[in-house]
């Protein structure tokens, strides 16, 4: 494995006013509610450890409230931790100077936001060239460089409209152009497409994945819908109250959730389209049957299966070498949802 | 039961040598840097001596152009271009021209020293609540404590003349513009503020690139009422002997020419109006941009 590009170990994070007082009883176990109760503090984030490996989509994910925001915001300390270590490219981000701080934003790490986060006062391309332009580049020397993230998002002929002049889904491609335009290696996304309609969603979806398969950016993409994390996610954590409670690859979580909330969380996904043959499949020998795609899905593989003469096929890789084998009984048992062991109204809604 | 019917006051002896010996402190107090004072505000003076000149030599037909023209560049509207050339025509016929020329010059000097002077300090509150503690209540007394009680010791420093009444004006018309750039830096938007730190953007490209852009419509309207403010000072500044449209109206209370005070009042009302609705359309262009269709 290589070194991962950003490594957070043992954060947390308390909201109030002497959250050095309380942290002790935090790390010995306090729970949220207790530490609001009996403090009047705010847990943040709960000794977070996560390795975030390079030129790859990793998904942070979690209800609202859960602390995704204000884990996202460690990574380029906009916010401080209470405790914890933040490292990029062997670098320890909380021992910047401001200096330092100020470069690192500038050309390592650069953010997508909920709410877009544009400037009114700015066009589109001035608004495309802001990074550039706060790294001292001359106004029309930067809109030139970000030209072409203008055009590559699908905004060639709005440079000269103002934000309040576009689309919400429009008003995110101008903050993705922005984002990309000054060549960070790490792109931070804070629910960047949850405030947009599902269709309009998955076009930036598109869009994103489409700039990643060329650019291969460590991308860290909050969101707290599953399906969007399926769709965009090469690893998910989950957090839960500030604490992050699995995280790995999705297929594995999918098919051993750790707990309820994440049980609850996967329950209503479509899991014939986001399971693949390799994670039902049995390693082994070669049998009588059609050659399956380990990557497929099983609702693209249920109909080779079952049409088979023994109800079985061959999982091969993409160089057709077998890999195992699928049985219709092991396709079946991959879209069975797992049991429901508490109620709905659980508790930590 | 004399205790309770009158108020326990402090000896009147007592009192008296308060009220001297707080006098007596001022007194060598302006003694002592008075001359300095007037010295400090020398080139003031100056500033607004040779504009009120510059005023009263241009032709007037060539002032009637330049109304003209930053009317239409503030508004872009005939109708206040037109509204205003017949106000200063009007007054003119009327013979206020002289007067007006004047209150001209030290409304246009001190509504700069206000936006030199408030600017700065409201941007100063915005940045730290401790200051913005210390000055949001000596703006509230600068706006409430009469005038002429603030006239006593400016007088009592500089005597009467320009400058003081140009100090009075200061005063009293300084509080909004202040207050309204406090105001809208705070108001802001987080996310854009944000945005600007997640690029990394240092202090000043914050506040220049931002904030400031950003607050520009409310500090617009701390201006205009500031403009405001200064003219209604007009009459209390000519008491100290500051030349323009408020001598004739002193005059006219003490003599009761009900003609006169009524003429120049309006004067004053006419420049009042002309300020306000080329500045306020002016300040509505310059946030065109907002008006956009599309709004989440
Ligand atoms: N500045 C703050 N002061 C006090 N508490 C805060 C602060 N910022 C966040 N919190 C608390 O920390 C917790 C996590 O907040 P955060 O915004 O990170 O959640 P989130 O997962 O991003 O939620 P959402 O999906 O709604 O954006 C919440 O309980 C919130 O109230
Ligand atoms: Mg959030």
């Amino acid at each position: 494995m290589t070194e991962p590009k950003i490594r957070i170990q043992n954060l947390y994070k308390i909201f109030g006013a002497k959250p050095q007082s309380v942290l002790k009883e935090v790390e010995q176990g306090m729970s949220k509610q207790e530490l609001l109760e009996k403090h009047n503090h705010v847990l943040g984030l709960k000794d977070i450890n996560i390795d975030i490996p390079a030129q790859g989509v990793s998904v942070i994910m979690g209800l609202s409230g859960s602390g995704k925001s204000t884990l996202i915001r460690h990574i380029n300390r906009l916010i401080e931790p209470t405790a914890g270590k933040m490292i990029v490219d062997n670098e320890d981000v909380l021992a910047m100077n401001k200096q330092q701080l100020m470069e690192f934003r500038r050309h390592k790490a650069s953010m997508v936001f909920q709410k877009f986060g544009l400037h009114v006062h700015r066009t589109v391309s001035e608004n495309a060239a802001y990074g550039l332009i706060i790294q001292g580049t001359p106004v029309n020397e930067a809109k030139q460089q970000s030209q072409k993230w203008v055009e590559r998002v699908g905004l060639a002929g709005f440079e000269d409209h103002y934000p309040s002049q576009l689309s919400g889904g429009m008003q995110q491609r101008v903050g993705l152009a922005r984002a990309l335009a000054t060549d960070a290696e790490i792109l931070l996304m804070d629910e960047a497409f949850s405030a947009l309609d599902p269709l309009i969603r998955t076009d930036m979806q598109d869009v994103m994945l489409g700039l990643q398969e060329e650019l291969h950016k460590t991308i860290v993409f909050i969101t707290h819908d599953l399906d969007e994390a399926l769709r965009i996610g090469d690893t998910i954590a989950i957090l839960r109250d500030g604490a992050v409670i699995q995280q790995g690859d999705p297929q594995e979580i999918i098919m051993n959730p750790a707990d309820d909330y994440i049980v609850d969380f996967i329950q209503d996904i479509n899991r014939g389209r986001v399971l693949k043959v390799k994670t039902m499949m049995s390693r082994g020998h070669s049998v009588t049957g059609p050659n399956i795609p380990a990557t497929m899905s099983l609702e693209e593989a249920l109909p080779l299966v079952s049409a088979s003469d023994y109800k079985v096929g061959n999982v091969v890789d993409e160089s057709n070498d077998v890999l195992g084998s699928i049985t219709l009984d092991q396709v079946i048992a991959g879209l069975v949802r797992p049991e429901v062991t508490t109620n709905p109204e659980s508790r930590y809604r | 039961m004399d205790f309770l019917t009158e108020f326990p006051e402090m000896g009147r002896q007592d009192l008296r040598d308060l009220k001297k010996s707080i006098d007596a402190g001022f007194r060598e107090f302006s003694r002592e840097f008075g001359q300095a004072l007037e010295t400090f505000f020398e080139p003031l003076l100056r500033f607004l001596v040779w504009l009120e000149t510059l005023l009263l030599a241009t032709p007037w037909p060539i002032i009637l152009i330049v109304v003209g023209t930053l009317a239409w560049l503030g508004s872009r509207s005939l109708k206040i271009v037109i509204g205003s050339v017949l106000s200063f025509v009007a007054i003119g016929y009327f013979g206020m021209w002289e007067d007006t020329m004047s209150t001209l010059a030290i409304v246009s000097v001190a509504t700069l020293v206000c936006f030199v002077l408030g600017i700065p300090l409201g941007i100063l509150m915005a940045r730290s609540d401790r200051a913005q503690t210390i000055v949001t209540p000596v703006l509230d007394i600068m706006q409430t404590i009469p005038a002429f009680v603030y006239l006593i010791p400016v007088v009592m420093l500089l005597g009467i003349g320009k400058v003081p009444g140009l100090i009075a004006v200061c005063i009293y018309a300084i509080p909004p513009i202040v207050r309204l750039t406090n105001l809208g830096i705070r108001l802001v938007e987080k996310e854009a503020l944000e945005a600007a730190d997640a690029f990394g953007a240092s202090y000043r490209q914050r506040l220049f690139g931002v904030q400031i852009p950003l607050a520009l419509p409310n500090i617009f309207a701390g201006v205009n009422q500031t403009i405001m403010m200064s003219l209604s000072m007009v009459v209390i500044a000519s008491m100290i002997g500051v030349a323009g449209l408020g001598v004739p109206v002193l005059r006219s209370i003490s003599n009761q020419y009900l003609a006169l005070g009524l003429m120049n009042g309006l004067a004053i009302v006419a420049l009042a109006i002309i300020f306000d609705r080329v500045s306020q359309s002016y300040g509505e262009r310059l946030q065109k941009h907002r008006s956009g269709g599309h709004h989440d």
